[in-house]
């Protein structure tokens, strides 16, 4: 399991790598500021290249705030993004994909048209038909933008985010709305992508989907990080071999959900 | 560059094309509109209209009898060749210069022309020893004929500032320019695919009416057919970028509505749309110089009825790329990609 450095926003630890994977995105004291709002404060975490790492937090936690400003779509007040070690500048644009939490596509566009005119904003491109193929779209092809499902349209967007071959990969909250099964689709295609090679970076509000596909996780709450690390490693380190007695008298482990309520007095769902 | 500008204009123009809502619109409005007009209007100027050619901008009644003839509006000219082109045109009935010797311009073929050479004949102080008859022939200038560029202006400046204004400002409010700001695409790339696909859209729309109109309605055509087009497509430019500035900066699809309503009103209405600006005060024929409409209908006129070649319209067209260039540069300037 990877696992780059562990960072506790309460004692203040600093980071400590023990991977040698190369860094592909990194996040340097990240702050944005909004009148009479501190909406991401001093955000800072590295993503080594290949993993799936998760950003959690509940909703207002300035999770896409802070993936946005990496993504290069808001300005921040001060800090730095870098991609493999670099300034993320135009290579970083080519090389990224993006899946927005919320979007919307040109009107009166086919699957196909949509997928063909992102693939042409791009130097580097995908082979059209491996993405097509990859997310299931092959029968929604001549099917209008405005007549997708929510999951059919997750499946779009994500192909979308994939036409330029991305190195580096942003999935913004990808299975919100969608239904059980859905979800557990959208989950399989994202798998299929990791072990492809391509390191993504996945916000998200739903413990099941981080504990299912994240190697490396950051819990943000208050535009803070609060801890970062492996799930494993994090629950371990905060629960040991301790299980919880529910009040009806279940006994279970610990999960994401407990150690985010010990952290911040509150649910992830809040 | 380029293949970026170009798979933005694809989807634009296809996006347009598709919406057939929108395509009718644009297309039947014009058609309607010049139609209709030239139906219920062609041939009804009910008012007596004379030319008075002197220097003064005021005319002096007591000069001449004739001039106290009631239900008759007098108006000034200073120039006597644009004087005598209205009347070749039937645009004024009469021209005259009170003398001695008083002499006068008629067009033979206008018929209350004919009603006022008795008027002034037979004015008190006058006689057909002190008058002297001068003839200009002409074909008439139809309603049709000076309300077509019109039309045709005003369409395009409703295609241009809100297919333009008000779809930028709904990609910005949906997060489609976000989701476009995350790829390489810059902001000079996307603006430019939308000028062009905006400019050859209404530019295909303005040809197919201008020609439907021009053949169905046989509407007069004095000047170039090349010239006429680089005018509108000069004045496409100038109005798709003042659309551009307005939605620079705007989030909200009901204030864009507001901004766009507040240009579009006085442009509509100052710019020689509907009625000639001529004999307006100087304020407002100021005012109006700022409305790239106002240039676009000039030059348009001006090749249309009077046979004006590109270098005759060179300073509308001018006026009207120098004021692209304002725009352009401006909403460039304060563009911005995301909502909040």
């Amino acid at each position: 399991m990877v696992a780059s450095w562990l960072r506790d926003g309460r004692s203040g630890t600093l980071p400590r790598m023990d991977d040698s994977r190369q860094i592909a995105l990194e996040a340097r004291n990240l702050v944005k500021d909004y009148p009479g709002l501190r909406a991401v404060d001093g955000v800072s975490f590295k993503v080594p290249e290949g993993i799936c790492f998760g950003l959690l937090g509940p909703n207002g936690a300035g999770k896409t705030t802070t993936v946005e400003i990496i993504e290069g779509v808001i300005g921040a007040t001060s800090g730095e993004v870098y991609y493999y070690g670099e300034i993320a500048g135009s290579k970083f644009r080519q090389e990224a994909g993006i899946q927005f939490q919320n979007t919307a596509l040109q009107d009166y566009l086919t699957v196909r048209e949509t997928i063909q005119m992102f693939r042409s904003l791009y130097d580097r491109q995908a082979n059209i038909d491996d993405i097509i193929e990859q997310c299931s779209l092959g029968d929604l092809l001549d099917r209008d933008n405005r007549k997708l499902s929510g999951g059919q349209r997750q499946r779009l967007l994500l192909a979308v985010a994939l036409v330029n071959r991305p190195r580096l990969i942003f999935l913004d909250e990808p299975t919100t709305g969608l239904d059980p099964q859905a979800r557990r689709n959208f989950w399989e295609l994202v798998q299929s992508i990791r072990a492809d090679g391509a390191t993504i970076v996945l916000t998200t509000h739903y413990m099941d989907e981080a504990q299912v596909l994240c190697d490396d996780i950051a819990i943000m709450d208050e535009g803070k990080i609060l801890t970062h690390g492996s799930p494993e490693k994090l629950l371990h380190a905060r629960y040991g071999d301790q299980l919880i007695n529910l009040s009806h008298g279940e006994i279970r482990r610990p999960n994401l959900e407990d150690l985010f309520l010990d952290l911040t007095g509150h649910s992830l769902r809040a | 560059m380029f293949k970026r500008i170009y798979a933005i204009f694809v989807a634009r123009n296809r996006e347009f094309v598709r919406d057939r809502s929108s395509l009718a619109w644009n297309l039947l409005l014009p058609v309607a509109l010049v139609f209709g007009l030239s139906y219920a209007f062609d041939g009804q100027r009910d008012e007596y209209t004379v030319g008075v050619l002197q220097a003064e901008a005021q005319i002096d009644t007591s000069v001449h009898p004739f001039l106290e003839t009631r239900y008759v509006r007098f108006v000034p000219y200073a120039n006597i060749e644009d004087a005598m082109l209205k009347v070749e045109r039937h645009q004024l009935d009469l021209l005259v210069e009170v003398g001695p010797p008083t002499r006068y311009w008629i067009n033979p073929t206008a018929t209350k022309g004919y009603f006022l050479e008795f008027a002034l004949l037979q004015s008190a102080s006058t006689s057909t020893s002190n008058v002297i008859k001068e003839q200009v022939a002409g074909k008439p200038v139809r309603y049709a004929d000076w309300i077509l560029p019109g039309i045709l202006g005003m369409n395009m400046m409703f295609s241009c500032l809100f297919g333009v204004g008000y779809v930028i400002v709904r990609y910005r409010k949906n997060g489609f320019l976000k989701r476009l700001r995350a790829t390489p695409l810059t902001s000079l790339e996307f603006i430019t695919a939308q000028v062009a696909s905006r400019m050859v859209l209404i530019m295909l729309i303005t040809t197919v009416v201008y020609t439907g109109t021009h053949v169905l309605l046989d509407t007069r055509m004095e000047g170039s057919y090349v010239t006429l087009f680089i005018v509108g497509l000069v004045g496409a430019i100038s109005m798709i970028s003042l659309g551009l500035v307005v939605s620079a900066r705007v989030t909200s699809e009901e204030l864009a509505g507001g901004l766009l309503n507040l240009i579009n009103w006085p442009m509509m209405m100052l710019s020689g749309v509907w009625f000639s600006l001529e004999g307006t005060g100087d304020t407002i024929q100021t005012i109006s110089q700022v409305f790239p409409l106002t240039h676009v209908l000039k030059a348009a006129r001006a090749v249309i009825l009077d046979g004006a070649t590109f270098t005759d319209v060179a300073p509308s067209m001018g006026a009207m790329l120098l004021l692209s260039a304002v725009f352009l540069a401006v909403g460039a300037w304060i563009f911005r990609w995301e909502q909040y």
